[in-house]
């Protein structure tokens, strides 16, 4: 763990509102009795490293989905900043970065999974022209390359290249989280945002969409930030996790210490509700 | 000429400040330039951005020639032929070479044009990427960014869907290296002569409220992937019924008394000029 | 394709012109152009509005040219008012000062100044009367002229708004960027130093998002249809909006520009009828309510068009998935000379194209034949 980190967060603070000299001591849960602003995410840092899986846990409203599409530029930050390894040596935090060059993050550097496929895939265009979107983006302009990637991608989740010139709002719920899980990897980024990529989804499919990452993060040797409230998804995947609780960090460490030696006690509430 | 109104229709302010207008967009090639679009006596979307171009840059000793889909004697051609000659009394010509300033509607004259020539373009819908985004605000911001991604994408869809490109005409085209630009809808066929022309093409459209320019010798590059090369309408084995030519914009038809499906030049002048000579 | 092409264009659209008129010459009576701006009015007033010219004549002497079609009478305007140069700008009107001919408020029984009830078909039968024959004009006009005589004039006395009494306990919020001619909203002299001028769309390209000047310009020249039809569907539930008409007033306002000669001077140079609308709506402010108003003002007496203007300028205010709550859809595709004539253009030839697009179609289908001759 003493190489460079991947992406390294450092104090990040997303709030809804403006706050009032009364924030810090009147916070219920994330948010302030006093001008009712919100606290989604309240001064995270943490730091991913290659090759490593970094779980977060927490229940709804603990600021995971914020933290993740705030690093996918969804949402501005309030305050805080993230510094990736390929960009800039980490030089400059990608908040500060132009909308050109935070697209090029988008595509090249990061990949992002949506719980909510609509939100990561275009629905009425090709599966291969979903992968093809990324290639574009990055600069080919040569169709034969991007039919060959959107191949070998499409092959490397499973999914027929009979079917990569079907929409995928014809396909299962399954299906298309393994579409957009190729088309975050079409650039070859080097981390991963993975955001309740299982939820919802029947338990048998849960388990090949896993499989699956497990598989990948084998092959492509990437990084991954994974978000789930489900501690069985983070058992499976995570080599360290991150407990989060209304917007803030609780507890961190190796996922086998904290499954079984919980120190926080939401921690051990969250697992001993699992047993 | 019609007394009651003022030489070329509109009060010279407004042809001032569209001539203003004009000249930012020769001097950015391909960027759209917005203007205060004047009403006119003919339909918005009846070419009143072409016709306001026309009307602006026009002199008493222009010459005038007016076509539509190729043809001089079309009811649209001849009709704006009408007004502009009801308010400025110029001569108007269907030889293509003698024109100095020809307003046209979809096509490009099949003989090159020469320095000295202007083209204006009637343009319906002058933003190459409103096929893949609604919004003006967006679309502002994309060409600002040069954010001609979606485009691409559209390219490679219809190759993934049909094997081919299936754009037809309104081919979207790359100017100076810097702005996709609409050609109007003028056919595929056409695009090619666009790139480093000799004289000035003029794009106004009325009810959009823009005006863009290809000014002469300037660089223009029809999308297409590195790998499948632009391709242009065919019309192999076919030639025109009337001045058999082969290398033309054809229009195709029925004959009424054979029942058979014929062909003829788009672009009419020329066509009875090579019948002329042949 | 007999109409396009390769020749005698010229001879069939001066045949075409002619047919128009064997059209309007059905019998040997003629419609007067004064008669139509009077016992047609409302009409009138609707090409005007929808033209952005007030001339009532002129609007008259339009719907006469074209059989009563209002796309032409509006086409015919505003191709008229692109000749004129434009020479002076009438200064704010405060339609405060408006001489009022009707006005009603919907929000509130008794309102300062007094409910006026004035001309409106809104309590008729609408029972077709048959008797109405062609000497009840002149009758008519004896008996009104008769009464007129035998009235004193009153003093004309100016209705303080409905909003006022609101404004002052403060349940309205004003404008922040306040950036148009409007007067809608009471201004002290100090701010009126910091207002940007209005937008005005006829001269400058409508960009987004929209000054509310040039959004409230481009609503009160849209299509009368257009913006009901919006407005209707805002009510029924593509929208947010369920509002009170706080007040509507009709009547004549005073236009003057300033003095040529001396800029603390202005003169009168006429007046106008129009029809302005303030639409009443709750809106969240925090963690208590406001009354927040749309805005309507058209030419002449054209009470929906002002109402379904203010439900919009509203829902414009309101943002969200609705058609009537984004900006670029509503303002662009309401008005009529651009909505008409676009729509118009598809009866225009469109061989070259259509040639282009079936030769698209061709090449992929004999590329299916041939069992995917693909570039992959």
């Amino acid at each position: 763990m003493l190489e460079t980190p991947v992406l390294s967060v450092k104090d990040l603070v997303v709030r809804y509102g403006e706050a009032c000299p009364k924030c810090a001591e009147s916070l219920e849960k994330n948010r302030c009795s006093v001008c009712g602003c919100v606290w989604a995410a309240n001064n995270l840092s943490l730091e991913v490293y290659p090759g490593e899986v970094l779980g977060i846990v927490g229940e709804s409203g603990s600021g995971k989905t914020t933290l993740m599409r705030t690093l996918y530029f969804d949402i501005a930050p309030t305050a805080g900043s993230a510094v990736l390894h390929d960009y800039k040596d980490a030089s400059q935090s990608i908040w500060e970065a132009s909308t050109a060059e935070q697209r090029m993050i988008k595509n090249n550097i990061m990949g992002m999974v949506y719980q909510n496929p609509v939100m990561g895939l275009r629905m009425n265009y090709s599966a291969a022209s979903n992968i093809a979107e990324k290639i574009i983006a990055a600069g080919s302009r040569n169709a034969a390359q991007m039919t060959a990637r959107a191949t070998e991608l499409l092959e490397a989740v499973e999914i027929l290249t009979s079917r990569m010139s079907e929409a995928p709002k014809n396909f299962s719920g399954g299906m298309q989280q393994r579409v957009q899980i190729s088309k975050a990897l079409a650039n070859n980024p080097s981390l991963l945002l993975l955001d309740e990529v299982t939820t919802g989804l029947d338990l048998s499919v849960q388990a090949k969409v896993l499989d699956l990452i497990r598989k990948i993060k084998a092959q492509y040797g990437i990084s991954i930030l994974l978000v789930s409230h489900d501690l069985a998804v983070i058992r499976m995947l995570a080599d360290r996790t991150i407990v989060m609780l209304d917007g803030k960090i609780v507890e961190s460490g190796l996922t086998d210490q904290i499954l079984e030696d919980p120190q926080h006690a939401y921690t051990q509430q969250l697992v001993h509700s699992l047993i | 000429m019609n007394n009651n109104y003022n030489f070329a229709f509109l009060d010279e302010g407004s042809k001032r400040e569209i001539r203003r207008c004009t000249l930012k967009a020769v001097a950015i090639p391909g960027y759209q330039v917005p203007f205060g679009s004047r009403e006119l006596p003919i339909g918005r979307g009846w070419g009143t951005g072409g016709i306001q171009l026309t009307l602006s840059l026009i002199g008493p000793n222009d010459v005038l020639k007016v076509i539509d889909q190729g043809s001089d004697e079309s009811v649209n051609a001849v009709n704006i032929k009408k007004f502009v000659g009801l308010c400025t009394d110029v001569e108007t010509t269907n030889n293509t070479t003698e024109a100095t300033l020809i307003q046209t509607r979809h096509r490009i004259p099949e003989i090159p044009l020469k320095d000295g020539q202007i083209l204006v373009f009637q343009v319906p819908i002058p933003e190459p990427l409103r096929i893949v985004e609604a919004r003006e605000e967006v679309t502002k911001k994309m060409h600002a960014e040069k954010d001609y991604a979606p485009l691409w994408l559209q390219l490679y869809e219809s190759l993934v869907k049909y094997q081919k490109v299936t754009i037809a005409s309104e081919y979207p085209c790359m100017v100076e290296d810097r702005y996709m630009t609409n050609p109007s809808p003028i056919p595929k066929f056409d695009n090619p002569k666009l790139h480093n022309a000799e004289c000035l093409y003029l794009f106004g459209a009325g009810r959009e409220k823009k005006i863009y320019a290809i000014p002469p010798h300037t660089k223009v590059v029809s999308l297409a992937f590195d790998d499948v090369p632009f391709e242009r309408e065919s019309f192999a084995g076919k030639t025109c019924r009337l001045c058999k030519s082969n290398n033309t914009y054809l229009d195709e038809m029925f004959d009424a008394q054979t029942g058979e499906k014929v062909y003829q030049c788009s672009d009419t002048s020329y066509c009875k000029e090579v019948a002329a000579h042949a | 394709m007999a109409y396009v092409a390769v020749s005698g264009g010229k001879e069939a659209i001066e045949e075409s012109i002619r047919l128009l008129d064997f059209y309007q010459c059905s019998n040997d009576r003629d419609v007067e152009v004064e008669a139509i701006e009077s016992k047609l009015s409302l009409l009138v007033d609707r090409v005007m509005s929808e033209a952005g010219l007030y001339s009532k004549p002129y609007a008259a002497l339009a719907l006469k040219q074209c059989e009563g079609s209002i796309e032409e009478a509006v086409f015919l305007l505003r191709a008229y008012r692109s000749t004129l140069t434009r020479n002076y700008y009438t200064t704010e009107v405060n339609s405060n000062d408006m001489r009022i001919i009707r006005r009603i408020s919907a929000a509130f029984k008794d309102i300062e100044g007094g409910q006026i009830l004035g001309a409106t078909y809104d309590y008729t039968h609408r029972l077709i009367d048959f008797d109405r024959d062609s000497k009840r004009a002149a009758k008519l006009y004896a008996t009104m002229q008769n009464s007129l005589a035998e009235q004193n004039p009153e003093e004309v006395s100016f209705c303080p708004r409905v909003s006022d009494e609101l404004k002052r306990e403060g349940l309205i919020d004003r404008y922040d960027n306040y950036d148009d001619s409007t007067s809608t909203h009471n201004r002290s002299d100090q701010e009126s130093q910091t207002d940007r001028p209005p937008h005005d769309v006829t001269t400058t390209m409508l960009e987004f998002p929209a000054q509310r000047s040039a959004r409230l310009q481009t609503l009160s020249r849209a299509d009368t249809g257009f913006i009901s039809g919006l407005a209707y569907s805002a009510l029924r539930g593509f929208g947010q909006v369920h509002p009170t008409v706080g007040e509507l007033r009709s009547g004549y306002v005073e236009l003057c520009v300033v003095s040529p000669l001396d800029e603390n001077e202005s003169l009168c140079v006429g007046e106008i009828l129009i029809t302005e609308v303030e639409c009443f709506n709750t809106s969240d402010d925090k963690d208590q309510l406001k009354i927040a108003v749309g805005y309507g003002a058209v030419f002449g007496r054209n009470e929906n068009k002002a109402i379904s203007m203010a439900v919009i300028d509203r829902e414009l205010d309101n943002g969200g998935e609705y058609p009537t709550q984004d900006e670029e859809f509503v303002l662009t595709h309401g008005d009529s000379l651009e909505m008409n004539g676009f729509v118009s253009h598809l009866k225009l030839p469109h061989y070259v194209t259509f040639q282009s697009k079936l030769d698209s179609v061709r090449k992929t289908r004999a590329a299916d034949a041939t069992g995917g001759d693909t570039h992959e």
